[in-house]
């Protein structure tokens, strides 16, 4: 398949996926807003101040950013497990699996098919986030490339998940079980500095405490970790993820007998 | 020499369980036929489609689509095949547009090409008014006449056609016998399988048989409609009969008293047949085959496999 070609083919996946998310707006991008404005109201403003300050900030201003992850990282996710998953139930993957569509193509399809709804999440959070607080980027670059990179990585998370489904329940055990307390540990809500010493440590073991941790510096400028580390860390699970997810497409691991 | 359309040489595949379901079947379609790919429920007829568009992994063997094996040179077998599959496998939820569109953009077919193909396709197979419907809301006909249309978009010059009739009233079959005959005669090589022999015999010009993951019988419709023996026909008789007649060289059996049937030699005369029924008082107002010729065939080259097997 021609360079041209693939592109067309790709903006064809690329669109549909948009259209999906956009169609059903009702499941995809009101619920987030709506949890997290109870969010902004229940942490950020009633229980917020009697809180007080958290790394130099209100508690409010501390929190947001986390929220705003939050929401990224689990509609990355949800929206390729749930696409990609509804493909293979309904076998509509085979109209891309007889096509000459190259894999990696497929898969940078729905992976920013998944982007696309987690930043338009993120960004709806963040209007939202303005009634109760305001926001001042530290660093633009550094913001943007976070929450680009995380939603990647939970876009690719989510794609794994799709393929070894075996039903919807499969698709919602792991956001359940694996992905919420992971994010609830991950910094959003507090500082690691306030935990003792061994759970700083096991809180470190936690992949989304340095995404929250980064996108948190993009915005305000504090971090309980290093920046640089955490942004290195993210890279390496972006390649290692997108290079298992294309193993899988082109072995047909749970996609062809 | 001309590419075959279709090359398959020594296909195996054995599912994960150790169930053999391709035994090392070779077969050649050539470009312009129109192919009836025949077998009894299991014979590994889908098997057989499933690796040859890329749906299931192939254990041994090789497969080639005008010349271009579809493991070294995938993307341009792909681009010369159209596959309509025996289960519905779009997105019910997307709109009939949508599914061939997007079909023609899967095979990097720019928007306006894209968009011009559809309407051609939609409107050749009756779903241009339907366009705007969500895949769900078609009937089990349209349904099928959705998924030739997407098969078609990117202008195959290989078609397969797994059970395209299956579950479709008489009517809308036929209709569809017509458009295939109209993309055949236009240069679009056609497999096509079928439970339906009266289509296949109608149709293809040749045929291979599957039974038991074995290629029972390769060769022309004609060819094998030759091997025909005997002929079963029922006569349809004016006045109400107590017994069959008797008439030297024919074997009569009364059906009812209104219908008899005839077994005919191959090459035997029928013109002595109804002049002893007309000398004996016996009208005949019509006469059809008692079953399809293929159909006959078809079952004594299955079971004469299947006791080879059991041997």
């Amino acid at each position: 398949m021609k360079p041209v070609e693939q592109w067309i083919s790709f903006c064809t996946i690329f669109r549909k996926e948009i259209r999906r998310f956009m169609r059903i707006w009702v499941q995809t991008l009101l619920p987030p807003a709506i949890t997290m404005a109870l969010y902004f109201v229940i942490f950020g403003t009633l229980i917020g101040s009697r809180i007080g300050e958290m790394g130099g900030f209100t508690y409010m201003q501390f929190v947001v950013p986390g929220l705003i992850m939050m929401s990224v990282l689990t509609n990355s996710y949800s929206n390729v497990v749930s696409s990609f998953y509804s493909a293979k139930f309904q076998h509509s993957i085979e109209e891309l699996q007889v096509s000459p569509t190259p894999n990696y193509v497929i898969l940078l399809g729905y992976m920013l098919g998944g982007v696309a709804r987690g930043l338009a999440v993120g960004f709806i959070v963040t209007l939202l986030s303005l009634f109760f607080t305001s926001l001042e980027i530290h660093s633009l670059a550094i913001t943007v490339s976070i929450v680009i990179l995380t939603s990647v990585v939970f876009a690719l998370a989510g794609f794994i998940n799709a393929v070894f489904a075996n039903s919807f329940d499969d698709i919602s055990i792991v956001p359940t079980f694996v992905l919420t307390p992971l994010t609830y540990l991950g910094g959003v809500f507090y500082s690691i500095n306030m935990l003792p010493e061994f759970w700083q440590g096991v809180s470190k073991l936690n992949p989304i405490l340095y995404m929250v941790n980064v996108f948190r510096y993009g915005v305000l400028g504090v971090s309980d970790i290093d920046v640089a580390w955490a942004f290195a860390g993210v890279g390496v699970f972006v390649v290692v993820l997108f290079s298992v997810c294309l193993y899988l497409l082109n072995s047909g691991t749970r996609l062809r007998a | 020499m001309t590419t075959p359309a279709l090359t398959i040489k020594n296909l195996a595949k054995t599912y994960g369980n150790g169930f053999q379901a391709l035994k090392g079947i070779s077969l050649d379609v050539q470009p312009g036929d129109f192919f009836a790919l025949l077998g009894p429920n299991g014979a590994g007829k889908s098997t057989t489609i499933g690796v040859i568009c890329s749906l299931v992994n192939k254990t041994g063997g090789e497969v080639s689509i005008f010349g271009h094996n579809i493991d070294t040179h995938f993307s341009a077998a792909k681009r010369m095949l159209g596959v309509v599959p025996q289960e519905f496998n779009f997105n019910q939820f997307e709109l009939v547009e949508d599914v061939v569109m997007n079909q023609a953009g899967y095979y990097g077919l720019p928007r306006a090409l894209a968009a011009e193909r559809t309407e051609k396709y939609l409107r050749k197979l009756g779903l241009w008014e339907k366009r705007r419907e969500a895949g769900r809301l078609l009937s089990g006909g349209m349904k099928r006449r959705l998924m030739i249309a997407r098969a078609l978009v990117h202008e195959p010059k290989l078609l397969i056609l797994d059970e395209p009739t299956a579950g479709v009233d008489i009517e809308l079959r036929r209709s569809m016998w017509e458009f295939l005959e109209e993309i055949n005669a236009a240069g679009t090589t056609i497999i096509l399988t079928t439970h339906y022999l009266e289509e296949a015999e109608s149709l293809c010009r040749n045929i291979a048989i599957i039974n038991q993951g074995e290629i029972v019988t390769n060769t022309s419709m004609r060819h094998l409609l030759a091997q025909l023996n005997k002929e079963n026909f029922v006569l349809d008789v004016q006045e109400t009969i107590i017994e069959a007649p008797t008439i030297q060289g024919y074997e009569l059996k009364m059906l009812d008293e209104h219908s008899l049937e005839v077994e005919v030699e191959k090459g035997q005369s029928l013109n002595g047949l109804f002049t002893e029924l007309s000398a004996a008082n016996v009208n005949i107002v019509s006469m059809r085959n008692k079953s399809n010729r293929l159909e006959e065939l078809f079952v004594s080259l299955v079971s004469n496999s299947n006791e080879g097997a059991a041997q």
